[in-house]
């Protein structure tokens, strides 16, 4: 490009971001904390493939766009390998975090498959439906004891955490009592402020904590994961703590924040609220529309090229690392138009908020039956439902992996 | 239309089976995308298209047969 063409683009679309690399993670503007950041926003629209720089200098691309998220996060030649050289990381815990001990999501096929297929079955739509029952019960009882005598309380702290908590904790075989324990655990894990040693202590107790569990299913078995994890005989201990840790702290961390999220959405979004007040039918696309909309894993999935590959007319060459931002591409108006307002009457199928490729989310049936579950009770049971604080004061997780409230003071 | 499936490549997340559930299902030992109907009625292409598109793995494809088109 010449000098007068970038001067005449420039004028047309603002500076050329193609100069100067984003840096990530980047914050959100003020009073929109439901969109992506500003500066990856406009990378979105004007070079969708761009150079981002980390925490610690190195760079790396971002891939914004739907199309180009679903190449990469397809294709084979992408690796999830988090040892390799040039492995994009958000910060030095998150380094830590994803090479001590990596579980399946950080390896490759064939392993990677092996692994993750020794569970896929304990996650079939047709089960997770099963459970309905179940986790209606679990919501109700929830919701019983937070509006038993009172008129306020924090939505998270008594009904979007602990639902998918209980849940996962029946499923592994897990014993809810040691809740706060592993909560904490899960929080110092995914939270961007915490320090390599933070990370290396929390992972460790963790595992342990785990391992310990997995031995005593050995000597007394029940129905849980754990238990059918130790029973197929392939994996030692610290192999199943492993995939127990990740099934554990992914359990927590996404329905809860989905959860309250959403509720937030939809009080700020009176008209969606309403609609879906009057047609509870729609709670099963409402759902996708929300998790489209809010995309909580909201700072991007990394990949590391195995060779050179052309993506969206860009050739990234291997050994480099791309972040694939998922939250942009959940927003891309060539799949979504409109896609920057909450429409719970919208085909959001195609949205990529569980990722994309092999490593799409294995617990997405569960969560779906949990969310809908969990945002159709929480609506037809408190036809008052507000917020109890002015929502400039919300705590935001702009600090966090997975991005949702820390707290969620309501009155009904 | 005729589908078909790639078991070697289904992660098994399942999204297809919301989809279109009267085509595909998940084999009870594994989770892995099961087959129900080769050449689904003309009534079940779009949900059928839905489940090739959102599909993570590239595990189905869909191929337009004459008789579809003529439907
Ligand atoms: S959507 Fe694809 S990967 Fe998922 S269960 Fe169906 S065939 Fe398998």
């Amino acid at each position: 490009m010449t000098t007068t063409e970038r001067i005449a683009r420039e004028q047309d679309t603002g500076p050329d971001t193609g100069r100067s690399p984003v840096a990530v993670p980047a914050a959100r503007a003020a009073g929109c904390p439901f969109d992506p950041a500003p500066e990856i926003a406009r990378a979105h629209r004007e070079e969708p493939i761009t150079r981002a720089t980390l925490w610690d200098g190195s760079s790396c691309w971002l891939v914004t766009r739907h199309q180009d998220v679903r190449e990469v996060l397809g294709d084979p030649r992408f690796s999830a390998d988090a040892t390799r050289p040039g492995f994009p990381f958000l910060t030095a815990g998150g380094r830590q975090f994803a090479t001590g001990n990596p579980s399946f999501i950080r390896q490759d096929d064939p392993e990677h498959a092996r692994l993750r297929r020794m569970l896929t079955a304990d996650f079939m739509v047709k089960k997770m439906a099963a459970m309905r029952p179940e986790v209606q019960r679990i919501a109700d009882g929830l919701l019983d004891r937070m509006t038993e005598g009172r008129q306020a309380a924090d939505l998270v702290a008594e009904f979007a955490l602990p639902l998918p908590s209980l849940v996962i904790c029946l499923l592994l075989g897990v014993p809810y009592d040691d809740h706060e324990f592993f909560q904490k655990c899960s929080s110092v894990l995914l939270s961007l402020r915490s320090s390599v040693e933070q990370v290396r202590v929390a992972q460790e107790e963790l595992q342990d904590f785990l391992s310990r569990l997995a031995e005593s299913k050995r000597r007394a078995p029940d129905d849980g994961i754990v238990s059918r994890l130790v029973a197929r005989g392939e994996l030692d201990n610290a192999a199943i703590a492993s995939m127990g840790r990740l099934l554990l702290v992914a359990g927590h961390e996404t329905t809860a924040n989905m959860t309250a999220l959403s509720t937030l959405t939809l009080l700020r979004n009176p008209d969606q609220l309403a609609r879906l007040r009057a047609e509870p039918s729609l709670i099963t696309g409402a759902v996708e529309e929300l998790l489209r909309y809010l995309t909580i894993v909201h700072n991007g999935l990394p990949r590391i090229a195995d060779e050179d590959v052309t993506i969206g007319g860009r050739t990234i060459r291997a050994g480099e690392g791309v972040l694939c931002v998922l939250n942009t591409a959940n927003r891309d108006e060539e799949i979504f138009p409109g896609g920057a307002a909450l429409d719970v009457g919208r085909d959001a199928r195609r949205h990529v908020a569980f990722g994309f490729g092999v490593h799409q989310c294995l617990g997405q049936p569960l969560a779906r039956v949990e969310l809908q579950i969990a945002l159709e009770t929480l609506l037809r049971r408190l036809p008052g439902l507000r917020l109890d604080i002015p929502f400039e004061d919300i705590p935001f997780r702009h600090d966090m992996g997975i991005y949702g409230v820390h707290a969620l003071p309501v009155a009904w | 239309m005729r589908v078909t499936i790639d078991q070697d490549k289904c992660c098994g997340a399942g999204s297809c089976v919301l989809s279109a559930p009267e085509v595909f299902d998940q084999r009870e030992e594994d989770g892995i995308v099961l087959l129900l109907d080769a050449e689904p009625p003309a009534a079940l292409h779009d949900a059928v298209h839905e489940a090739a598109a959102i599909c993570p793995a590239a595990a189905i494809t869909v191929e337009q047969t004459e008789q579809a088109e003529r439907v």
